[in-house]
């Protein structure tokens, strides 16, 4: 049995809270070989990071609690170690990444001593623990190693962060690297690359690599064999191709189908006035342009989908749109009125009309508030919309039109999970009666199950009551079951637009395939095929 | 919603809106504190006692004994108010504590709400309003800051007559930067928080931002520098009156019995031991009930008590 490099027997954590303990996860067992990618594929709250942490030694005790199991390395149990025992080991023979990179380095010390400073740590002299950090920023594909050594974290974008931190795990040549969700904070085109650097290095080594994920995609492209955590408990384990063409439990089942990108496309119909005209908008701050001029229609009843990477400006456009900023040019006609002019109390009335889902839902209900004073503020700002009397009725319509019971009004948002929350701050748009709902990357902080529900729950809104919407994501198969237009936005600029058939089936711009191309499936056939079509078009752009 | 995180519904499902009046929510909190509870009561003791003291002691405590000169403390053949023995012009002490009482909470409370109100008032202006009137405010805050409390207190008490309510004040206006810069400081945090944002999308008119949606969040803070400002305003106030500019005899603060005690610390300690203990006391007291507060004006936090106070009744 000792032949794997890792192995997880039987394992149980539990926490104690105040709400009593609650176990974290139950009897799992897995193992890791040298050279093999193993991918924990789970939701938030499945328990999938528990047995990486108790591995590193990182859970608190109390209030956690290992009940039982054994994590064999090398065939020692490393729960029957000595804290100083496994301190050595940590970094060394086994090394972590995380999912933010910004939060994981020091702000105040230059990248080249942080990286240095594990090799150091480990006993390692100075001179070849520098010239150990270098060859690895050059590897990692930092641009110019020698001067970034010097930089400071925050001078370098969120990908290369991701680098540094592999290149800090793999000071010591590890013969563990565990990833914890880390492409989960990046751009589609950066997910990709680091990724394959996650593979080369890999190949290069001999590492066993251990992917916590929850998305189906980086599975598809990355992982030999995955193992699949519900509540938990390993519900399912299996090579990614088996997992997709023949899962047996009706969790990995449910994954599946909740991956988005799948269903009909929709040809939008309309051709009367637009309700809404944005016309060569801009924005920029000092000599910085964050908009060069935009310019887009959208009809009533219509969804318009606002795709790009960060810093493309695509929530600018909203911002902007609702007066949260000032532009610096260009015009937004709603109905035919020129809104970016109007002052604070001559656009009041008007706010009811065009309303706004935020993308993290934690942080756009207030925590004070319950949930009946949340979506009845509305009605407060706007009196005309509903006399006082009818408020609970409306109130309690409302949350069941989004998919919550009405009893839960009286309670406040901390009681609810996200994608719950999300139906709150839906509802709460829904009560001013828009005729437009820009959603700013309102699924993007969600599970894919969630998610699923989520988009699934603001098509048949857009459907009954004929709302349009304005749909920001940075993920473009998210958009694609649920759009009729699609925008798509590079630094600033709109690169292509079209109906969705146009950019999902016939791509024009270059910027528009990469995009499409990085974008994981979860067939893994189907990610094999899109990464040949990436490297290819790497390999032309090159 | 199969993927809820478990122990979030559970405890949604324990926290059925039963109709449970408002007083006794807050009692059931409170009693699940049992620290909080009693210094609840403790400052309640301390109430009625600056409320109805002066009314029924104020002789008793005005009246010198020169038979009973700095009497020792736990002796009852003087009678019950001596029990923590006399000052020194053979007063009983604990009548004297009774009694400044109400001019201690006078000035204290006085000057710490004047100057909460006001502070923070001015910055929530200057934290959300537009960098002119901001940028005014805090140099007004910097100019009181830069000035010496106590040099303040000195100049105006000096051209004012030193009575209660000019004591208010002068400690109110050497109070007020520290909930003005605090209270900016939040405001320019919170006011970027998402809910805020949602709420000018809705609409909302500042004034409804301002007091629905930035204070709730920043009254915390304010509350517990409140409660710990309490204690440092009773020793501002002590520190004027033992300068002369403070309360005058006959008049007594807690604070001007330390000091006038103080000159006595060898010969008879329970001068100044006595009132400074109910300084300590009281101040502790707010401060156990401030972080309570803290618990159960967070709702995010409250089921901490709320749970408490199931197990417990």
């Amino acid at each position: 049995m000792a032949d794997h490099l890792l192995e997880v027997r039987d394992l149980s954590v539990r926490f104690h809270t105040a709400q009593g303990i609650v176990n974290a996860v139950n009897g799992i067992s897995w193992h890791l070989d040298r050279g093999e990618t193993l991918a924990i594929l789970g939701e938030s709250g499945s328990g999938k990071s528990v047995s990486a942490s108790a591995i590193m030694n990182l859970i608190d005790m109390p209030p956690g609690e290992i009940t039982s199991g054994q994590i064999l390395f090398d065939g020692v149990d490393l729960l029957k170690k000595s804290e100083e025992d496994r301190r050595r080991l940590n970094g060394k023979r086994i090394s972590m990444i995380f999912q933010d990179p910004l939060g994981h380095l020091n702000p105040v010390y230059p990248v080249g001593w942080q990286i240095a400073e594990t090799a150091m740590a480990h006993g390692k002299p100075k001179d070849e623990a520098y010239a150990r950090a270098l060859a690895l920023m050059e590897r990692v594909g930092i641009p110019d190693p020698k001067a970034s050594m010097d930089k400071y974290p925050h001078q370098f974008s969120g990908g290369q962060r991701q680098r540094l931190m592999i290149a800090m795990a793999l000071v010591l040549k590890p013969d563990i690297l565990i990833a914890d969700e880390p492409t989960t904070a990046l751009d589609v085109t950066v997910q990709a690359e680091v990724l394959s650097l996650l593979e080369e290095l890999q190949e290069e080594t001999g590492m066993g690599l251990l992917l916590i994920t929850h998305d189906l995609g980086v599975v598809a492209e990355a992982a030999d064999r995955a193992v699949v955590m519900e509540g938990g408990h390993i519900v399912e384990s299996g090579t990614p191709r088996e997992l997709y063409h023949h899962a047996q439990h009706p969790y990995t089942r449910k994954l599946l189908a909740a991956a988005p990108g799948k269903g009909e496309m929709r040809d939008p119909a309309s051709d009367e006035q637009p309700i809404l005209r944005v016309q060569n908008l801009q924005k920029s701050y000092g000599s910085f342009a964050a908009l060069k001029g935009v310019n887009f229609d959208l009809h009533a009843g219509e969804t318009l989908a606002i795709v790009g990477e960060s810093g493309s400006g695509k929530s600018t456009i909203a911002r902007l749109m609702l007066h949260l900023e000032p532009a610096s040019g260009g015009k937004v006609l709603w109905k035919g009125e020129e809104i970016l002019s109007k002052t604070p109390r001559e656009m009041g009335p008007l706010r009811r009309q065009l309303q706004m889902v935020f993308q993290d839902p934690t942080q756009s209900l207030n925590p004070h508030m319950t949930v009946f004073q949340i979506i009845s503020e509305a009605w407060v700002i706007h009196p005309d919309i509903l006399p006082k009397s009818q408020w609970k009725d409306r109130v309690a319509e409302l949350l069941e039109q989004v998919g919550l019971k009405p009893e839960h009004a009286l309670r406040n948002p901390h009681q609810f999970s996200g994608g719950q929350r999300q139906r709150i701050a839906i509802a709460r748009a829904l009560a001013l009666e828009p005729d437009l709902i820009i959603c700013d990357e309102a699924v993007s902080a969600l599970d894919v199950s969630i998610q699923a529900q989520v988009i699934a729950l603001l098509g048949e809104l857009r459907d009954r009551l004929g709302i349009a919407f304005i749909f920001i994501a940075h993920d473009l198969p998210v958009v694609r079951d649920f759009a009729d237009h699609v925008l798509v936005m590079q630094r600033g600029q709109v690169v292509e637009h079209g109906t969705v058939r146009q950019i999902f089936e016939a791509p024009r711009q270059g910027y528009t395939q990469r995009l499409l191309a990085a974008g994981l499936d979860s067939d893994p056939d189907v990610q094999a095929e899109r990464r040949s079509q990436r490297l290819a078009l790497a390999a032309t752009q090159a | 919603m199969t993927m809820t995180d478990t122990s979030d519904t559970v405890r949604a499902e324990e926290d059925p809106a039963k109709p449970v009046s408002g007083l006794r929510r807050v009692i059931a909190m409170l009693w699940a504190d049992k620290l909080a509870f009693v210094a609840a009561l403790f400052l309640l003791v301390i109430v009625l006692c600056a409320v109805f003291g002066p009314m029924f002691l104020q002789d008793m405590a005005a009246k010198t004994n020169l038979r009973a000169r700095n009497a020792p403390p736990f002796e009852l053949e003087r009678g019950f108010f001596f029990i923590l023995g006399g000052d020194a012009l053979g007063r009983p002490l604990l009548a004297r504590i009774i009694v400044a009482a109400q001019n201690t909470m006078m000035v204290a409370a006085g000057a710490v709400v004047a100057s909460m109100i006001i502070g923070s008032a001015l910055g929530l202006i200057a934290g959300y309003t537009g960098r002119w009137v901001g940028e005014a405010i805090m140099r007004l805050a910097d100019v009181i800051m830069s000035f010496p409390s106590l040099l303040l207190a000195v100049i105006v008490l000096y051209m004012l007559s030193p009575s209660i309510a000019n004591l208010v004040l002068v400690l109110a206006i050497t109070r007020i930067p520290i909930y003005l810069r605090t209270t900016r400081a939040e405001v320019l945090e919170v006011r970027q928080r998402m809910f805020v944002q949602a709420a000018i999308v809705m609409g909302a008119s500042n004034f409804r931002i301002v007091f629905k949606h930035i204070l709730p969040v920043i009254l915390p803070t304010l509350l517990t520098i409140a409660t710990l400002d309490f204690a440092f305003v009773m020793l501002a106030e002590s520190s004027l009156s033992f300068l002369g500019i403070g309360i005058q005899p006959p008049e007594i603060t807690w604070g001007l019995m330390v000091s006038q005690g103080r000159q006595y610390l060898t010969s008879a300690w329970w001068l100044a031991f006595w009132p400074g203990l109910a300084i300590i006391l009281t101040t502790m007291s707010l401060n156990l009930l401030s972080s309570w507060m803290r618990i159960a004006l967070n709702p995010t936090q409250r089921w901490r008590l709320e749970i408490g106070a199931k197990k417990n009744g």
